[in-house]
């Protein structure tokens, strides 16, 4: 599974590590709903660190697209309620 | 697969999957998407460029306001040995005023330092897959048949467009950071234009309401101990580089 750490780059995350990556990424959701931010920097941090650490770089000259894109590591929880509420980073 | 995960990863892969779908059929257009891809990565160049310039303004003021403290810091110990407290203490609250600006100055150069490093290698990135795409256009145009070439080709300019997509966003990002910054140094430059951080010998009689805000925006108990520590630095003499400690 190719995932794409957004203005970061790409990983191949081995499919065995979907159940996992999906547990944290609904931690986060859970984080932004409830507008704590200290939730959603550590819980953020935790879904980067899980597919930095489990995935392999893509090379570059791989044309693969992307099965899972996560947003920018800079993405304020402001900026991540705002994409859920439809108008976030890219024009719907 | 994509639909069993949690929104949070999910919600940008749909959008952009929406807005590729919007460009013409990229198997069709070959030449006509790899031109795309050329002028995608001209526009990278221009905006690592606008990062540079407003790295360098950021800088250039930061060298200033450096001076600034020191020749202030130079005029308070003149003042206060010519027993002219109320001066020093002017030109301590400016000192520290300016200090407090070339601290916040310093951390915007090393944030946009990072932005233009990190843009650097996302446009190297990108002009890897652009050559690996035309590559592979002229490979699958010779070797398949049409209909196999159309997938081939359709399923790699997917992916260099998802690239393109991704780099466009952290180049939106970065520039936007880049403009908030430029706000900040117009207002510094405003200071700086007001006389805030001149010479205290220009300092006139029409100055006093920049010196009624000088007060309200500096911590007097600060500019209290710096002038107490300047005090005794003056009045031992002899030794003042050890008791310049917690200065900074």
């Amino acid at each position: 599974m190719i995932v794409r750490i957004s203005t970061e780059g790409q990983y191949d995350l081995p499919e065995r590590f979907h159940a996992e990556l999906n547990e944290l990424d609904n931690r986060v959701v859970a984080a932004v709903e409830a507008d704590d931010e200290d939730a959603y920097r550590e819980s953020f941090g935790a879904l980067l660190d899980f597919v930095r650490s489990n995935g392999t770089p893509v090379e570059d000259t791989d044309l693969r697209g992307s099965d899972l894109i996560i947003p920018p590591p800079d993405l304020t929880l402001a900026e991540a309620e705002q994409e859920f509420t439809g108008d976030g980073l890219l024009p719907d | 697969m994509a639909g069993t995960s949690g929104r949070f990863t999910t919600i940008i892969k749909a959008k952009i999957s929406k807005l590729l779908d919007r460009a013409e059929d990229p198997g069709e257009t070959l030449d006509y998407s790899y031109q795309k891809q050329l002028e995608l990565l001209q526009n990278v160049k221009k905006g690592i460029a606008e990062v540079v310039t407003s790295k360098k303004r950021l800088q250039m003021q930061a060298d200033k306001l450096e001076q600034q403290v020191v020749k202030l810091d130079t005029q308070a110990r003149q003042a206060l040995s010519a027993g002219k407290e109320d001066l020093a203490r002017v030109a301590l609250e400016r000192k520290q005023l300016a200090q407090t600006e070339l601290q916040s100055l310093d951390s915007q150069v090393k944030e946009l330092e990072a932005e233009q490093q990190r843009l650097i290698e996302s446009e190297q990135k990108l002009r890897t897959k652009i050559e690996s795409f035309r590559t592979k256009k002229e490979v699958v145009k010779a070797q398949y048949s049409a209909a196999e070439a159309r997938v081939q080709i359709s399923e790699a300019a997917t992916g260099v467009g998802e690239e393109m997509a991704d780099v466009g966003l952290a180049m939106q990002r970065a520039l936007d950071k880049t403009e908030d910054m430029k706000a900040r140094a117009n207002a510094v430059e405003e200071l700086e234009a007001a006389g805030t951080f001149e010479d205290l010998t220009a300092l006139g009689s029409g100055q006093d309401d920049i010196d009624r805000q000088l007060h309200e925006l500096t911590s007097q108990s600060q500019v209290d101990d710096e002038l107490a520590r300047m005090k005794a630095e003056l009045g031992s003499g002899s030794a003042p580089g050890e008791l310049e400690e917690g200065t900074s």
